[in-house]
Formats: C-alpha cells, structure tokens, sequence
C-alpha cells in the first residue's frame, strides 16, 4: 500500500507544480500593472515606479515565482490589492460557502443518479427504463444556468420559497444559509445526476451478468439485495472514476451559477478577480481551484485501492 | 433485444438530425430572410407578448425575439464548428503522433492533457479574456483549447488498438513509414470514433459559448447570441418571464440534437460499440 501511496503523492505533487508554473506564466502575460491597479490610472509615474519595486515586481520573474509558491507552502498567501484584505482569509470565507454547496451538489448528484441508473439497469428494456434514459438525454442538453433561472422563475418568483439570489450568511442561522444554497444545488446537481445515471446504467448491467451476480442468487439474496449488495459495489469502480471527474465540472459550473445566484462564492472571487486584475488574487484562486480537483482525483485513485483491491497489485 | 435496440438508435439518428437540421435550417435562412431586422429596436414596442407581428414577443430593446433566436443560432455554429474544429485538428495530430512515436513523447502530450484537465475550463476561460478582452474570438480560443485533450485522448487511445493489427505490419513490411502508416491505415480506421466525438464535442461547445456569453465574456452585443439573451432576460424576469424561456429551449433542441445523433452514428458506424452499451 505505501508504495502505492507514494507513487500517487509524487504524481500529485508534480502535477500541481506544473498547475502553478502554466498559472504563473499566464498571469505574467496579462496585461495590467498591480502598482497601477492600486494607485489609480491618475496615479504619478514615480509612485507608480516606487510601488513596483516595494511589491518586488522588478525582480526577475524566477525570483517572483520561487517567492509565490515559497509563500504559499508556508501559508503566507499575500495580500488582496482590490479588497485590501489577506487573501488567506478572503479564501477561507468564500470556500465556506463553495464547499457547502459543491457538496450539497454532489450528494444530491449521486443520491439521484444512484437510484435511477440501478433502477434503470434491473429494468432494463422496460418502459421505465426508457423513460429514465429519455429524462437523462433532456438532461445532459440543458445548460445548467438556464435550469436555474427557470428554478428561480417558478420557486422565488412565483412560489417565492426560496431566494432568488445572494446568500444570507451563515451568521444568519444554518437554515437561512442553506436555503440561499438550495436552488444553486440542484441545478448543478441535475446536468451531473443525468450523467452519472447512464454511467450507473451501464456498470450495474455489465455487472448484472457476471458469473458472482448468479452465485449472489443461488446463495438465497433475493434479487434486489444482490443487486445492491453485490452489483453496485461492482460496478462503483466507473461510477467513482465519473463522479472523479464531475467534481472538477461541478467546480467548474459553480463559477457560473455563482454568478447567476449572485453568490459571493470563489467562483464569483476568481471572476472578479480577473475582471479587477488584481493579479495576486487571480493567482492564488485558480491554483485552489486546480489544488481542489487534483485533490479529489488523488482520493478517487485511493478509493479504487478500497473498492477493488486489484488496483493496489496493479499499481 | 438487438432488433430494439436497432429501432431505438436509427430513431436517435432521425430525430437527432431533424433537430440539428432545424437550427441548421435557421441560421441559414436567416442569411437571407428574419421576421424583423435583427438589431432592430423599437421602444414602443418593448417587453410585449407573442404576437401576430411578433411571434415570440419582444425584448427589452424592442427587437423581434423569433428573429433573434434563428440569428443566435448562426452565432452558435459558427462558435462550435471553428472551436471544435480548432481542437479536432490539434488534438487528432496529437494523439495519433503519441500512438505512433510512444516513449516519452506519448508521456508529454498525456500529462499535458492531464494539467489541462486540472484547471477548471471556465476560469481558464476568463483569463483568457482577461488576455484577449471579451468577444467571439475568445470564445472560440478557449472552448477549442478544452477540445485538444479530449480529441488527443479519443485518438491516441483509438490508434493504440489499432497499431498492433496485422495489416500494420504488413504496411511496414512493405516499407511504410510511420507518418504515412498513420494517414493511410490508422486515421481512416479511428475516423468513425473521432466524428461520433466531434457530434458530442460540438453540443459541449454549444453550452459552453451560451454559459460564456451569458457571463458576458462571449458574443457581444449587438452580435445577437442566446447565452447572451438569457443574461438579459434575467434583468426582466419578473416584467416578462417568457424572455428567459425561449433562448434556453433553443439551446436545449440543439445540444438534444447533436447529442442524439452522435449516439445514433456511434451505433450507425461501430456495432461494436453498440452491443457493448
């Protein structure tokens, strides 16, 4: 096992230093002066020049790249220029509310795609079975932004149960905080659960004629515990290989629906960030968000250790 | 079962080509002929409901919304085609050149593909607009961007199972080098998954250009976009609701459409692949 281990820690170490180089290197060629960004486009050149030097922007762009990621393995992640603020703080509380509603997203992802690709699966050529795979095309095609406007249109503009935007806080009592996450949740959660669905689908019939599926059976399970019991742990090894993947996406969707919900999440940080140039920020961000998908990739590797214990033998 | 399952995948082929045809059909009638001029605006007549005049209403603006979406429909393929095509052709050499030299040129374009995977699309996306400013161009650079490591992928592992296969070996035992191995006997051989891939890419570059736009890094205006609609529309909700509605079925009937009738080629053109669903 620690061999296994350490083959993927060294994987994942080397590849977030090639996230913060491509990272570095973009953020290098934006346009856009930091001291400028500060002090104003009316600001005197002199001052401007004084700034750059005191923030180390003269200094050989190696020298800079060593300094950022030096900084941030020693938890010194900088200080915002546009919010003023440490950016370790800033991150901290956006992830509060990213966190919560990527993993309110996933949960409902897969408590759906669960139940409707296994049921799917054992009914397999019913007409239950196709109006699951019909409910699934529609839902892969439907821009996960449009089907939140259209939650909002009908559950805070009609029916008026939940907000239609902002996030009350979480100050505000846990119940008011979930609530402003709610809709957020399920229209990321939808595009993924109609994904997974038909990934579920497809393990759990390939599993279903497995030689140990008719063993499970012979042995006295009765159809459905055999299924779950037996069939879904066999067929988890696709199923998490997805859900691996569809993190990165939910990540990736909650920049958008963070701004259609109008909430101050790190999606929302990174897209302010950019559009304010406060480069440092920008920086710090997107490397997160690259540090959060490669993270969660290297818990999918573990889990296939876990589930199939041939993977460890294989690695 | 096979008869059924025939039936469904010819039907997801029919139905999936109608759709694509009927955006196609739109953008390309609108070359020549909309309901109302497309940037048209007439205050009087803003925010009104589907009408005789106006079949689907009115923006804010004023202008004619039927006309707006079969012009968005232009927008969006040319988008697609060029973005998807971009990361197709790039992709495709990629892949097919790790298949064919292995070693550690494979090792380079695999794990550049996985660095790409790491950061979130839609973030490379912005700073890319951050680098380019806002505009179609941009779009199409980042959504084509994303499109080389899928297509690298789909056809380094396609040509992996196709160079072992006997009649390669009697290529280069007549002589054949590498390069012309690979244009004359690999990529005719991996086409079929290639062009299934290009059918899904391109509704996955639809919805991204629609989730661009609508962020207001895309098509701007007045270059009418439905990504761009829906961000207005949202500014409206509560005034005219069928705003926001519109759009959004237009990208769902395209995305529905390339989606299916990628699936009804993949059983079309391998069997294989069909039977193994």
């Amino acid at each position: 096992m620690s061999a296994f281990l350490v083959r993927r820690l060294l994987t994942l170490a080397a590849t977030l230093l090639a996230a913060s180089l491509v990272i570095f290197v973009v953020v290098e060629v934006l346009p856009g002066d930091p001291a400028r960004t500060i002090l104003g486009p009316e600001a005197d050149p002199e001052a401007v020049a004084a700034l750059r030097v005191r923030l180390g922007l003269e200094r050989p762009p190696a020298a800079r790249y060593l300094a950022w990621v030096g900084g941030l393995l020693g938890g010194e992640f900088g200080v915002s220029y546009t919010y003023h603020v440490p950016i370790g703080g800033l991150l901290a509380e956006r992830l509060a509310i990213t966190l919560p509603l990527a993993a309110v997203a996933m949960a409902l992802t897969t408590a759906i795609a669960l139940s409707a690709g296994v049921y799917a699966a054992a009914r397999r050529g019913s007409a239950g079975d196709v109006a699951v795979m019909a409910l699934t095309q529609l839902g892969i095609a439907v821009p996960g932004f449009w089907f939140a406007i259209l939650l909002i249109l009908l559950f805070a503009v009609e029916l008026g149960w939940f907000p239609a935007g902002g996030f009350a806080g979480w100050d505000a009592g846990i119940g008011a905080a979930l609530r402003s996450l709610v809709l957020p949740a399920i229209a990321l959660a939808l595009v993924q659960a109609a994904i997974l669905a038909r990934v579920t689908r497809s393990a759990v019939i390939e599993v279903l004629d497995e030689d140990f599926m008719r063993t499970a059976r012979a042995k006295g399970l009765s159809r459905r515990a055999a299924l779950w019991r037996h069939g879904l742990r066999n067929a988890l090894v696709a199923v998490v290989t997805v859900m691996g993947l569809q993190f990165a996406n939910l990540t990736a969707g909650a920049v958008v629906l963070e701004n259609v919900f109008a909430l101050p999440g790190l999606g929302r940080l990174a897209f302010q960030a950019i559009s304010q140039r406060d480069l440092q920020l920008v920086r710090d961000v997107v490397l997160l968000f690259a540090v959060v998908v490669v993270a969660v990739n290297f818990l999918v590797d573990l889990l296939y250790a876990v589930i199939d214990p041939r993977v460890k033998l294989s690695a | 079962m096979m008869g059924s399952s025939r039936g469904a995948s010819t039907a997801s082929l029919w139905v999936g080509g109608g759709l694509v045809g009927v955006v196609i059909a739109a953008a390309l009638v609108s070359l020549a002929w909309t309901p109302h001029p497309p940037t048209a605006m007439a205050l009087s007549e803003r925010l009104q409901g589907p009408s005789a005049v106006h079949w689907l209403g009115t923006d804010h603006f004023g202008r004619d919304v039927a006309t707006l979406l079969m012009a968005g429909a232009r927008t969006s393929i040319v988008v697609g085609v060029i973005a998807v095509g971009l990361g197709f052709v790039i992709g495709v050499a990629l892949g097919v050149l790790a298949a064919a030299r292995r070693g550690w040129l494979d090792e380079l374009v695999m794990r550049l593909c996985d660095i790409t995977f790491a950061l979130p699309a839609v973030l490379s996306a912005i700073l890319l607009t951050a680098w380019l400013g806002p505009g179609p161009a941009t779009a199409i650079v980042a959504i084509g961007v994303f499109n080389i490591p899928v297509f690298a992928r789909i056809a380094r592992g396609a040509a992996l199972t196709i160079w072992p296969r006997e009649f390669i070996l009697a290529a280069r035992v007549a002589g054949k080098g590498a390069f012309r191995i690979t244009l004359e006997h690999v990529l005719p051989n991996i086409a079929s998954v290639l062009l299934v891939q290009a059918t899904i890419q391109f509704a996955i570059a639809i919805l991204a250009e629609a989730a661009l736009s609508y962020l207001g890094i895309g098509t701007q205006p007045p270059a009418p976009s439905w990504g761009r609609m829906l961000n207005e529309a949202q500014t409206f909700m509560y005034l005219a609701p069928g705003l926001a509605v519109y759009p959004g079925l237009a990208i769902v009937i395209a995305v529905l459409g390339l989606n299916l009738l990628g699936d009804g080629l993949r059983d079309a053109l391998d069997p294989r692949l069909a039977r193994g669903r």
